[in-house]
């Protein structure tokens, strides 16, 4: 599947790792809506680092849309709620 | 769902939105295609803003490391001249100097990383570019408006999602510029006002200053004493040969004279008024 992290390109990631993909997911959804940083940062550099290690680099000149789309790193709660609600699409 | 489930759609949608606008499918192919290359034109201007501001922070980092070796010359000065006062007050700014130094070394990396982030991302985003007008130029050739809609689909919402992830990137770097900008400003003003050293510019900063005026009055003190002592001599001098130290090599009898003084002319100052300069007890000659 593929995977984008905002600010670094695509990501080809296996397909087992989706279960530790959601369940990362999961924490980092929560701690938004709770308002919680420290796990929020936590779930999202796992994110992160699981992507970047078991992933491989999507070839450059692809033009497959991504299943997955990763807020960029060091990204704020705030900016994540933005990306959940830009242009006007909300938490459908 | 999940936040990057979530984030995936928003960017779907917006891809959506934009292909729902076009009549005929295959004119979004070329449109999108100009708004590509618009956006390539953006991170290549982005790369080289960030580039300029990691160039100014640089050239302030040159400033300040110059404005800490002069300080703590100066400092060292001072000591030497026993006004331990100045020393404390060039070694403070010294410091203040030194603290401006270690925050812009921070925002030099920050920005030296966005630099190569962003180019990476025209890089990127160039050879989907690429691949977006090869896939275009097939997709007008062999299929009509109706078939061509799923393919069109397909290209567009890859690109749309790089443009949209691009068009964040040049953002952020945007905002990081601009606030570096602003402290940037600040630092400039900074050293500009000589609160660390504005020496810098070619003038004179206050502590220079005083050391200067320290010297300078040293050398009137001497010359002074050096007056005084011929006066009580009663041997009028010529300037020439007080200048030499009051040795006239070239005049056999009044050097003579001149050395049997020397000994009156260190002990007068002591009987004389004293000076209003605050430097006979660092300068060598007329005070020791």
């Amino acid at each position: 599947m593929i995977v984008r992290i905002l600010g670094e390109g695509q990501f080809s990631v296996p397909d087992e790792l989706s279960a530790d993909l959601d369940r990362l997911d999961g924490d980092l959804e929560a701690a938004v809506e709770r308002g919680d940083e420290p796990t929020f940062r936590a779930a999202l550099n796992s994110l992160l680092s699981t992507v970047r290690e078991r992933g491989t680099e999507a070839p450059a000149d692809s033009l497959e849309p991504s299943e997955l789309i990763l807020p960029h790193e060091g990204s704020s709660m705030d900016e994540v709620r933005q990306l959940l609600t830009d242009d006007g699409v909300s938490h459908t | 769902m999940g936040v990057m489930k979530r984030v995936s759609l928003v960017f779907k949608a917006k891809a959506n939105k934009a292909l729902d606008k076009m009549e005929d499918p295959r004119e979004t192919l070329d449109y999108s295609y100009q708004r590509q290359l618009e956006m390539l034109t953006k991170v290549r201007r982005g790369v080289a803003d960030v580039a300029t501001s990691r160039k100014r922070v640089e050239l302030q980092m040159n400033q300040l490391q110059q404005s800490s070796t002069k300080l703590e010359d100066q400092a060292r000065k001072a000591l030497g001249m026993g006004r331990e006062d100045l020393a404390r007050e060039a070694l403070s700014r010294k410091a203040s100097s030194q603290s401006q130094l270690n925050d812009l070394q921070v925002q030099y990396a920050q920005l030296q990383a966005e630099e190569e982030k962003l180019t990476v991302a025209s890089q990127r985003l160039q050879a989907k570019v690429d691949a977006f007008r090869t896939r275009k130029e097939t997709i007008k050739a062999t299929y009509t408006a109706a078939e061509a809609q799923t393919r069109i689909n397909e290209a567009f919402s890859g690109i749309s999602e790089e443009m949209g992830d691009v068009g964040q990137a040049i953002q952020r770097a945007e905002d990081k510029t601009a606030q570096m900008q602003a402290r940037a400003g600040a630092i400039d003003e900074l050293l500009a006002s000589g609160a660390l050293d504005d020496a810098l510019g070619g003038h004179r900063d206050d502590i220079q200053s005083e050391l200067d005026a320290i010297s300078a009055g040293s050398d009137v003190e001497s010359e002074l004493s050096r007056l005084r002592g011929e006066i009580a001599s009663g041997q009028p001098k010529q300037l020439g040969a007080g200048a030499n130290g009051g040795q006239a090599p070239g005049q056999a009898p009044t050097a003579q004279q001149q050395q049997s003084q020397t000994p009156q002319y260190g002990g007068q100052p002591a009987a004389l008024p004293a000076s209003d300069y605050p430097v006979d007890d660092v300068e060598g000659g007329a005070g020791a």
